[in-house]
């Protein structure tokens, strides 16, 4: 199957025009292919791929933003393509990075930093530094010191989620996005161009919920590690060439066969800021527990609903995200009796039978919150456990062994 | 060798004053149970004191138990205690110490309890670890909690939307709280009064902290700089107490200068001043007495710091409690604390106490415990470096976990350190001060 023109085209199709080179010259009918591409793009700490979107047009920008969540439809609606930084992974040596950070500060910082270093970065027009933490919101002042050029903001985010408090806040922060967006690329972000890229997102989500759907519907056909490359793969890829490669990784998943293995069910928690190496997310399958849901990049489905293509477009956003988001430990939950019921929610309608908590060391978010979810699932009698890595842990013995011992015990005395 | 006595520190009268406030305010904690006034914990950054004494409320801060628990070396095991229940041993030891403090009875230094708050006021300013903090401490305590939230200076400044978001959360969501716990009515007017005496300490304040400027300098404005900020940081801002100990403060320091005397240590007047530093990260509380004494057994003086910013910027951009601005200014005070703001206008304000305050170099003591402060800085020691061409050097310590403060550690790098100052001056790179 070729990939483009034999796929039903989206609707939104991007204004812009949306080529990445790998894509255009590869069939996407198996998911052993799509595999690979997701792995290549994965692999590429260049960034060719979204280098090469920037090369087709002299006025193409590229904005770069870390985890959490930042609106990524209205980088789209300024004709901008949206990059996601998650570090410099498991396979980046890390040489400068480390003289900018104490031993006892999380490694995304500093493979970002060596990302930078190495020019590596050096493509990308604007940095977008959400609220999650000290360490990124600190790393925004970094980057303004290191790279005075770059277009450079730390994105911050309501706490209160009142729509004449907080939302009237976000509103005025999305307007200023907007302009300082409009500023860096010379161009102009209208309301309509706002409606054209939330649907294109919208639609995005769509498939993104669609692949976690199949993959909780029947995770031996949607491995852990396929799922999560083809989500990396949201993060340097155009978001209608990610919605294409969804549409197709579906279909090829669906019409594969795959033997299903006596696994049981977690929830993987935690992991929504420093991503682990593939190999965590391997060796937790291979020890028996399939993963039927987790906080990885969490930007592709922080809003939990379609946001309304009617009406102002940046109110619908605020709106969205106040009353339709995810909750995370980078959010404040008001209502004490509602910590946790997410998790608790999520467990249940995923017909989980345990979450592991699974962090990167020294991530405050993360690390802070884990006693008050484990204490919330505790009640709810899930079991859990917990662990800690680093994007570049290498030994994975240790994981296998805790997650199997926790698939064993799931299967030998839940219910009991 | 016959071990000899530690010598008592030498207690001037406004030392003498604020123990003295410090301990009736603990006294006022501990029996509010019998009195039935109604407690709120808040933190120090963003603290809104003159707010909340409208609604005849006392403050208590989680901050300065942990300090005082740090200081009276009672820390470590609290700290483990929290670990034990589950706290991982990477996050803030304040945290834990606060956790484990409770889980210990939470006795103030008086020997009596301390009530549980009756409301949480999370004032989420400039650290992210407060928002969790606040969410650890309402599951224990079940009591009502209130955010307001303050917004990063991501842009090192404040814009109009910060501004009224602030002031809109404090109409419309802390005073209504602060109202519904107390029973009180909000009184602008109470309010404006508290802010005018705030005003008058602050001026004062700010004259002591920038007494630093003298060669020598008549106080240490890290080691005694906790000292000195420890009213108007915590629960007598907006009090006569303040104004009296401020005017008091002045008026020794103003003797100090004309008697060409240094700082007062725990051991006694300083001699010859032979370094002066400015300071960036909060001091170890654990052992607080024998990082002071690595200082000033050399002769070193800390002329600006930080740390004395963390509750309230007041002196680099000369901000003060405005009465006739009450709430505006309650938010602008809250958005101005030092680690609200970004690294940059960080890095410039350090520049700027490099250069008014005639400093020989600059320290870091990066704190394990407080990425809001630690992340960055050695790009900032970097930054302080190549703009005044000082030398700059940086030690690792933690807030209130003795596990981290290597005594042998910091005291091998400050004594390099002061040699490579003193090379810099032979090689007239750094001049010593006059």
């Amino acid at each position: 199957m070729q990939m483009r023109g034999s796929l039903p085209s989206s609707p939104n199709a991007a204004p812009y025009g949306n080529t990445g080179k790998i894509m255009s010259d590869k069939k996407f009918d198996t998911t052993e292919v799509i595999f690979e591409y997701c792995r290549e793009l994965f692999e590429d700490i260049d960034f060719t791929a979204a280098r090469e979107w920037k090369d087709k047009k002299a006025e193409r920008k590229v904005v770069g933003y870390m985890p959490v969540y930042v609106p990524r439809e209205i980088i789209h609606a300024g004709g901008m393509m949206a990059l996601g930084v998650l570090g410099g992974g498991e396979n980046m040596e890390v040489i400068h990075g480390d003289a900018y950070y104490q031993s006892y500060i999380c490694r995304i910082p500093r493979s970002t930093i060596e990302l930078s270093i190495t020019g590596r970065l050096d493509f990308v027009d604007a940095m977008l530094f959400p609220s999650i933490c000290d360490v990124i919101r600190n790393l925004s002042g970094m980057w303004k010191l290191m790279k005075p050029e770059t277009y450079v903001r730390y994105f911050d985010v309501p706490q209160n989620y009142r729509d004449d408090l907080g939302g009237v806040y976000y509103v005025n922060e999305l307007k200023e996005l907007r302009s300082g967006l409009e500023e860096m690329g010379g161009v102009r972000i209208t309301d309509e161009a706002l409606r054209r890229s939330i649907a294109v997102y919208n639609e995005n989500r769509q498939l993104v919920n669609a692949v976690y759907d199949f993959r909780a519907r029947t995770p031996w056909k949607a491995p852990s590690p396929e799922v999560y490359l083809l989500m990396r793969a949201g993060m340097v890829l155009p978001v209608e060439e990610h919605s294409e490669l969804m549409r197709a990784y579906l279909a090829a998943a669906e019409a594969q066969e795959r033997p299903m293995r006596d696994n049981c069910r977690i929830v993987l928690q935690g992991s929504f800021c420093e991503q682990p190496p593939l190999n965590l997310v391997k060796s937790i399958e291979m020890a028996g527990c399939y993963i039927v849901d987790d906080d990885f990049m969490l930007v592709t489905r922080w809003l939990l609903d379609d946001v309304p293509l009617a009406g102002d477009p940046l109110e619908n956003l605020s709106a969205a995200f106040l009353h339709h988001s995810v909750e995370t430990a980078a959010k404040y939950e008001p209502v004490a009796a509602e910590k946790g019921k997410f998790l608790i929610n999520m467990v249940r309608s995923r017909a989980a039978e345990g979450v592991i908590f699974a962090a990167p060391s020294f991530c405050d978010p993360a690390l802070l919150d884990r006693p008050m979810l484990a204490n919330a699932i505790d009640k709810e009698n899930i079991p859990n456990i917990a662990f800690k890595y680093a994007e570049n842990s290498g030994q994975m013995q240790p994981i296998r062994e805790q997650a199997g011992a926790f698939a064993d015990s799931i299967k030998l005395w839940s219910g009991i | 060798m016959k071990k000899t006595a530690p010598r008592e520190a030498i207690k001037e009268l406004s030392m003498l004053k604020q123990k003295e406030m410090i301990a009736s305010n603990y006294e006022k904690l501990t029996s509010a149970p019998q009195t039935g006034a109604r407690v709120v914990s808040t933190y120090v950054p963003g603290n809104l004191n003159e707010l909340i004494m409208c609604f005849d409320m006392l403050n208590n801060l989680p901050e300065i138990n942990a300090i005082q628990n740090g200081m009276r070396k009672k820390s470590g095991g609290m700290i483990l205690e929290a670990e034990k229940r589950g706290h991982s041993e990477d996050v803030c030891t304040y945290v834990k110490s606060d956790i484990g403090y409770m889980a210990k009875g939470a006795i103030a230094p008086n020997g009596k309890p301390l009530p549980s708050p009756d409301l949480l006021l999370l004032s989420y300013t400039g650290c992210f670890t407060f928002m969790k903090w606040f969410e650890l401490l309402r599951d224990e305590y079940g009591c009502e909690t209130v955010m307001l939230q303050v917004p990063y200076e991501g842009d090192g400044k404040v814009s109009k939307n910060m501004r009224d978001y602030v002031v809109k959360q404090l109409k419309q969501e802390v005073i209504p709280a602060l109202e519904r716990v107390s029973g009180v009515k909000f009184d602008i007017d109470r309010l404006r009064e508290n802010l005018a005496r705030s005003a008058k300490a602050e001026d004062d304040f700010v004259w002591i902290m920038q007494s630093a400027k003298n060669t020598p300098s008549p106080i240490d404005a890290y080691f005694g700089g906790v000292y000195y900020i420890g009213p108007i940081f915590t629960a007598f801002r907006g009090t006569e107490d303040a104004i009296d100990y401020y005017k008091l403060l002045r008026g020794e320091i103003e003797q100090r200068i004309a008697l060409g005397k240094g700082p007062i240590t725990p051991e006694g007047d300083l001699g010859e001043e032979k370094y002066r530093l400015v300071v960036e990260g909060p001091p170890n509380w654990t052992s607080f007495r024998d990082f002071w004494k690595m200082f000033y057994d050399e002769g070193a003086v800390v002329v600006a710091s930080t740390y004395t910013k963390v509750g309230g910027v007041y002196d680099y951009d000369g901000f003060r409690h405005d009465p006739s601005r009450p709430l505006e200014s309650l938010a602008e005070y809250c958005l101005g604390c030092y680690t609200n703001r970004n690294l940059p206008e960080r890095v410039k304000m350090i520049e700027t106490y490099m250069d008014e305050y005639n400093a020989d170099g600059f320290l870091t003591n990066s704190i394990k415990s407080c990425n809001s402060f630690s992340a960055g800085q050695l790009l900032m020691m970097r930054e302080i470096e190549k703009r005044t061409g000082k030398p700059a050097a940086f030690v690792e310590s933690d807030l209130v976990d003795p596990r981290y403060f290597s005594a042998s550690n910091i005291k091998n790098r400050l004594e390099s350190y002061f040699q490579m100052i003193d090379q810099k001056r032979r090689a007239g790179g750094s001049t010593r001060a006059a």
